[in-house]
């Protein structure tokens, strides 16, 4: 194996912020995506989302300024930035399944060649089910990015044939980003644009279950120290 | 004269029987009417079907009921969390019907049954399990589920500010499924930090009209500080 460096997973927070456009209205989902926001340019505006009813949530409270009132959907304390508003669960829900976010970041489980993902439950009767928001988000939105490693801590590949665990939704995810590519869901199959120094195609191919293809102006993936 | 008002949460429970199904509000603690639950977790009312976005956190809230064994089922769209301990252990020991269902729909179904319509069709769920059962309907060459109004005999709900006709109003991210379930369900009990006098509330602002609410009850603690240190503890534990 040759010498490569994954990303961190603030890293592949701060790869996904470079392609969110000014004026987007993007949703964030539980784990790496949260990073994202930390990472956007500041000289453009994007509007946050939070599906317990808030668009336009700003970063988390200073000392002293901290309000039981104001959460996210993680049940953590945040702020609220000019312009932004309040509402009830059926119209936050209707912004999710009606197509009016423009993107939505998620983690995820498994991901399959057609963009089927899996990220609300293991299927194992120890852990207590809980979908949330999840299968809202996928369907209603037609951009729909996921961030995750691309091995599990045992090394097993995220990204295959088939998701083994149960389904969110099929065919929603449009693009990956994991510590060591970039990949793009299309109609013929997985294409990777990106790629970490150091690591061949033939090398992540070997460490992915599905079937990948390299795109021809395939580019290094790099990413500042975070 | 209307006057919704009533003096004690032991009073705005009166009438819910064992067996109801219960809407309560709040997405966590956020917006969960927290004196009305302690009132029926000291009722004897028992074999509840509990129809909330979550099921409790730590001891507090809808745990209490849990705890207090007057709960048979829940209907809920995320019951776990760091803090779900009391819901987890039920469900691990089989000692409680949980039911979950994606948020959206959860809330669709809720607003369907407020609206009085018999249902709706929807793409979320399709080719998941949730779709397991369900008539399945091709629109314009897409593949929808079918998904009936949820319905309670009694709401739970807690807002902001009320008047002696049962206009809300709510405050920030504590709104949620509140105003929602206000029109959901037979008999529907608010919770509210302040009563103001007719004719304060700006009807411009008013998110509930008071034709949905049936009870009003003041609160004795406004989110206690116990409630608002919980939070600011973790925030800043975790943003040190």
């Amino acid at each position: 194996m040759s010498n490569f460096k994954p990303l961190n997973k603030k890293q592949i927070a701060w790869r996904a912020a470079q392609d969110i456009a000014d004026g987007c209205v993007v949703n964030l989902g539980i784990g790496i995506p949260t990073f994202i926001s930390d990472y956007v340019n500041p000289e453009i505006e994007v509007i946050y989302h939070t599906e317990n009813g808030m668009l336009g949530m700003g970063p988390a409270p200073k000392r002293g300024e901290e309000d039981f009132y104001l959460q996210n959907a993680s049940k953590e304390l945040v702020t609220i930035v000019k312009g932004g508003s309040y509402f009830d669960s059926a119209l936050s829900f209707t912004m999710m399944r009606g197509g009016h976010l423009d993107i939505v970041f998620l983690g995820a489980f498994q991901v399959s060649e057609e963009g089927d993902i899996a990220n609300w439950s293991i299927g194992e009767k120890s852990m207590v089910p809980s979908v949330g928001g999840a299968m809202d988000l996928v369907v209603g939105c037609s951009d729909v990015r996921v961030l995750m490693q691309h091995c599990t801590k045992d090394n097993r590949s995220r990204l295959i044939k088939r998701c083994t665990y149960p389904l969110t939704a099929k065919k929603v995810v449009k693009k990956i980003y994991t510590d060591l590519a970039v990949i793009d869901v299309t109609p013929h199959g997985l294409l990777v644009k990106e790629l970490v120094e150091g690591l061949s195609f033939g090398e992540l191919q070997n460490l992915t279950e599905a079937k990948l293809i390299l795109d021809n102006n395939c580019k290094i993936l790099k990413a500042p120290a975070t | 004269m209307i006057n919704k008002c009533v003096d004690s949460a032991k009073n705005a429970i009166k009438n819910i029987k064992s067996r109801d199904n219960i809407l309560i509000g709040g997405f966590g603690e956020c917006g969960a009417p927290l004196e009305l639950i302690d009132a029926l977790v000291d009722s004897d009312i028992k074999e509840l079907t509990i129809i909330s976005n979550n099921a409790g956190i730590a001891d507090r809230g809808t745990s209490k009921l849990l705890q207090a064994k007057k709960v048979k089922k829940i209907i809920c769209s995320y019951p776990r969390s760091l803090d779900s301990y009391v819901v987890d252990d039920l469900y691990k020991k089989e000692l409680i019907e949980l039911e979950v269902i994606p948020q959206g729909t959860f809330i669709e179904r809720i607003r369907a049954a407020g609206a009085g319509l018999g249902g709706f069709y929807t793409l979320v769920g399709v080719g998941t399990m949730m779709a397991e059962g369900k008539e399945i309907k091709i629109i314009e060459g897409e593949e929808y589920i079918f998904e009936k109004p949820l319905k309670g005999n009694v709401a739970l709900i807690k807002a902001y500010k009320a008047d002696r006709w049962g206009n809300l109003v709510y405050k920030k991210t504590a709104r949620n499924f509140n105003p929602v379930m206000a029109t959901a369900a037979d008999l529907v009990i608010a919770e509210v930090d302040e009563i103001v006098e007719l004719g304060e509330l700006d009807p411009e602002e008013i998110v509930t009209p008071g034709v949905f609410v049936d009870r009003v009850y003041k609160c004795k603690k406004v989110y206690d500080d116990l409630l608002q240190n919980v939070y600011v503890k973790k925030h800043q534990m975790k943003n040190k």
